[in-house]
């Protein structure tokens, strides 16, 4: 097994890991948001932004992901919606086009799942706690901020970081639309040193084992750090 | 009743769109040249040969292209893919006394990813799916040929003024992730964005979000025919890809065998007369059959 395809390509390797990396940690940011405010409005008092909030999770999460990213790459261009605007270079890196569509698909998509993990956080709470924080006079938001959420927030550390290390895994469907991330750089490797397909397919197996790693160690470390004594 | 009224209409709706798609199909239905199965196959190849082993089965499977206009291409609705690649398969799957039409012949699509794994396993006799020869590739697979030598040129739409790659320095540029064409148009010194079909690309040069896309000529000439008015190909060739069959490395006698039949065609016109029949259409003009590379 050799790897010189990859020693020769180092840049192109860690190029194309770095777009894997860049989407991650913007989606996984905007996710976050969009999960937290989907499941303010989906435990909250007002009945339609409780609706809205469970068709939200219930339409985007029963949808395959490519579903969406066909949707945004094909159907939404139609109808007026594209990212064709967005023209960010950073150094050898391109974000345009191809990156803000896998970023909104990926986005929206895994706002779902961070949602329904905080959820399964909230539920955890004892409510108890909700009654005490409205029975010292907090509106809704305060009891949100102050109380729940930091409890929350605490007893979904494990299922968020599910959901965000199935995302970082999901970025490999962006390399089918337009964007030069691990898996599209690593079938174009494949295409051109056809004769150490093995050695091209592993390095690229352990960058996402790694990357994942780091996510696991994060999320354990921040399970033990607010761990209640 | 109203909600009754609407989904009447949407399913009519429906009707219709289906009936206008089953129009269309029909319209351009390409069957491709009938190609009769040769009959002299009793000691035509050697004892112990892969030729004499398939001839003797009378089943082969073809591994070609499912997404390109001209070369290898099979819509929804088709039985068998059509295209110049899969005429020459036609060919060679008649030297071996099998019939081209008949559903001992297996078009397997082979993505340009897998290629040579499908080779390396057997899963596929013989790849002929706009298969550049290369030399890395001839170390997992055999490869001879070609029978056909197309360049790669851009494909921009009717109204854009750009005239050839020179005008795409650092501009996007669409092809297919893992083919050889982007690579190339990197080396150009445009960016190369990767697909996963060329309809992808031509879909996203017709909506603006990339000036052009790149690959074989032949290819693009197709995709332009399809939009026609839209999309036009342009500039000159700026790569030479030599387009040859692929087979497996265990069986080294079948080269001689491809390239005898390839010979063949080439002298009695019906390779001329395939390419004219599947990419003629497109206005490629029919070019000078290419020198074959000798068996090692």
């Amino acid at each position: 097994m050799s790897l010189e395809a990859i020693l020769d390509n180092l840049d192109e390797f860690f190029k194309a890991f770095g777009y894997t990396l860049f989407l991650f940690l913007v989606t996984a940011v905007a996710s976050l948001i969009l999960g937290t405010i989907l499941v303010a409005m989906r435990v909250g008092p007002i009945a339609v932004l409780r609706v809205l909030g469970s068709v939200y999770v219930t339409l985007v999460r029963n949808t395959p992901l490519v579903l969406i990213f066909i949707f945004f790459h094909f159907a939404a261009p139609i109808i007026g919606i594209n990212f064709k605007w967005v023209q960010v270079h950073i150094g050898t890196f391109d974000f345009t086009s191809a990156f803000a569509t896998a970023f909104v698909a990926l986005s929206l998509y895994t706002a779902c799942f961070v949602c329904e993990g905080l959820r399964s956080g909230v539920n955890a709470v004892p409510m108890g706690q909700a009654e005490a924080a409205r029975a010292i006079g907090l509106p809704f938001l305060g009891v949100m901020r102050e109380v729940i959420l930091p409890q929350a927030v605490r007893a979904s550390v494990p299922p968020v970081a599910s959901a965000l290390i199935a995302m970082l895994k999901n970025t490999s469907v962006a390399g089918v639309f337009f964007l030069a991330e691990a898996t599209a750089t690593m079938r174009g490797l494949t295409n051109d040193y056809s004769s150490q397909r093995i050695g091209i397919f592993l390095c690229f197996a352990v960058g996402y084992i790694v990357l994942v790693e780091i996510v696991s160690m994060i999320s354990l470390a921040l399970e033990r750090r607010w761990r209640i004594a | 009743m109203r909600l009754r009224k609407a989904f009447a209409a949407g399913a009519a709706g429906i009707a219709i769109a289906a009936g206008l798609a089953a129009c269309g199909d029909a319209g351009n239905d390409s069957e491709g040249r009938d190609v009769e199965a040769a009959d002299d196959c009793d000691g035509k190849f050697d004892e112990g040969t892969r030729m004499a082993e398939l001839a003797e089965a009378g089943k082969i499977t073809v591994g070609v292209k499912y997404d390109q206009p001209g070369l290898g291409f099979k819509g929804a609705t088709d039985d068998v893919p059509s295209g110049f690649d899969v005429e020459v398969a036609k060919l060679l799957v008649a030297d071996l006394c099998i019939d081209p039409a008949s559903s001992n012949v297996t078009w397997e699509e082979t993505i340009s990813d897998n290629r040579e794994p499908y080779l390396e396993s057997g899963k596929v006799d013989v790849v002929l799916a706009s298969y550049s020869i290369t030399d890395d590739r001839r170390k997992v697979v055999g490869q001879t040929g070609p029978y056909m030598v197309t360049g790669q040129q851009i494909l921009v739409k009717e109204d854009s003024d750009v005239a050839g790659i020179e005008d795409l320095k650092g501009k996007e540029v669409c092809s297919v992730t893992g083919s050889t064409s982007l690579e190339n148009v990197k080396a150009k010194g445009a960016k190369g964005v990767g697909a996963d079909s060329y309809s992808e690309c031509a879909e996203k040069v017709l909506d603006g979000t990339y000036a052009a896309m790149s690959t074989d000529g032949s290819i693009l000439a197709g995709l332009a025919a399809q939009n026609e008015g839209q999309l036009k190909v342009v500039g000159d060739e700026f790569s030479e890809e030599r387009i040859g069959v692929g087979y497996s490395k265990d069986h080294p006698e079948m080269c001689e065998w491809i390239n005898g039949v390839l010979e063949k065609a080439f002298d009695d016109g019906s390779w001329a007369e395939a390419f004219e029949l599947t990419l003629g259409p497109s206005g490629v003009e029919t070019p000078e059959p290419p020198e074959l590379d000798a068996c090692q």
